[in-house]
């Protein structure tokens, strides 16, 4: 029992507290690229929060059983990258097969997920963090996504009411995305502090 | 870019001003955010960016021919990572501390969209000698941004700069915000609103 509420207070603290889009600038291009409509928004949440979990598995599972303590640690940058286009690979097929619409509305986003820093970030910070449990690395990944998945949509609602709204010419685009997104990360410093 | 000739000099200015992966591009936010506590570690980051993005550029000149198009994206990961490892555990080796410092991020440059976005658009059309000189242009281009932008933070965050020199007169209140992540944002909307109407100003 007192696992499980373990579990529930670090998956609660990876997505509020710890986000890692406020607190350590993860996945900043798509956060601020892709957040102009909310549906878009919202499918590529969902896209990550896939990517991630099946990668930041994957990952822990080759550091543990293979890198950590060999000499191959020197490869596992190349190996972490590899799995993770494999992996966006996969979410590419399935969506082109069974949502087409979806998939033309993302386009060159797709492929770019590849090069979304929050995955990479994710499966690093679980070997920086020394996470030692498999049900922690799957709960740390989902979170991870799922935090991404609550940021990004958040940024997309504002931003569809901040394009009625009267900005000074040189600050429209993407300088009132980044004040308002430094404005979103003091908000969400209130959390700090509330879980070790 | 496609129908200009490149030269040396039109290169350069593109790649520090007219297109700056930083300002204009808006590409590499996230290590542009997350290192520019510091100016030293941003120094750090830029030079490894350097470092990577020349090394990447040339291996990626070198076999553009041998490359199948779908292939492509994986084939330029894969050198990026390899550099990037090299760059690791030199500073690993040499710079502990910094390397300490800036931890995930120096790996995070595998995922930088600068580097990838020299190799499709630059690299993967031209010569070995041209893409070394954009790839040092851009390169430069990103450490400037990266460097004012630290020198900004560090400054009105703790009033020195590189760690040790003081510039702000003694009664200075250390600007605490500065140095937390909604110092780095609004600080860098505020950069693109200058430059965007200092741009259109000349226009």
């Amino acid at each position: 029992m007192e696992y499980l509420e373990h579990i529930v207070l670090v998956f609660i603290s990876i997505v509020l507290i710890n986000n890692l889009v406020f607190t350590k600038f993860l996945g900043c291009c798509p956060y601020l690229g892709v957040s102009g409509r909310l549906d878009m928004a919202f499918g590529m949440g969902l896209a990550v929060t896939f990517v991630t979990t099946l990668a930041g598995t994957l990952t822990w599972l080759i550091d543990h059983l293979f890198l950590l303590g060999t000499a191959l640690e020197v490869t596992r940058y190349v190996c972490f990258i590899l799995v993770i286009a494999g992996a966006v690979q996969l979410v590419e097929m399935y969506l082109r097969k069974f949502f087409p619409t979806l998939y033309e509305a993302f386009g060159i986003f797709l492929p770019l997920i590849t090069t979304n820093c929050v995955i990479l970030g994710l499966c690093l910070f679980l070997n920086l963090w020394q996470v030692n449990d498999i049900l922690m690395a799957v709960v740390l990944s989902f979170g991870a996504g799922i935090g991404f998945t609550m940021a990004i949509c958040i940024m997309a609602g504002i931003r569809e009411n901040l394009a009625l709204a009267d900005i000074p010419e040189c600050l429209q685009g993407a300088p009132i995305t980044l004040i308002t997104a430094g404005l979103l990360t003091l908000a969400f410093m209130g959390f700090a502090g509330m879980i070790k | 870019m496609a129908d200009k000739q490149l030269t040396v000099g039109n290169t350069f200015t593109a790649g520090i001003w007219s297109e700056n992966p930083v300002l204009r591009l808006l590409l590499g936010m996230c290590p542009t955010l997350a290192v520019t506590t510091g100016t030293k570690a941003a120094l750090t980051m830029g030079l490894s960016v350097i470092f990577v993005l020349i090394c990447s550029n040339l291996v990626v000149s070198l076999m553009r021919n041998l490359l199948k198009p779908h292939l492509r994206i994986m084939m330029f990961t894969l050198t990026i990572a390899a550099f990037v490892t090299i760059a690791d555990l030199f500073l690993k080796a040499y710079l502990p501390e910094m390397s300490a410092k800036l931890g995930p991020y120096i790996p995070l440059i595998i995922v930088n969209c600068i580097i990838i976005c020299r190799a499709e658009a630059c690299a993967s059309k031209n010569g070995p000698w041209i893409s070394v000189i954009d790839g040092l242009a851009y390169g430069i281009g990103f450490t400037v941004v990266l460097c004012i932008l630290a020198s900004i933070r560090e400054v009105l965050s703790t009033g020195r700069i590189f760690e040790t020199v003081q510039v702000m007169p003694g009664g200075f209140v250390p600007w605490a915000g500065m140095a937390m992540p909604v110092g780095a944002f609004v600080t860098l909307g505020l950069m693109l609103g200058l430059v965007n109407l200092a741009t259109k100003k000349k226009a």
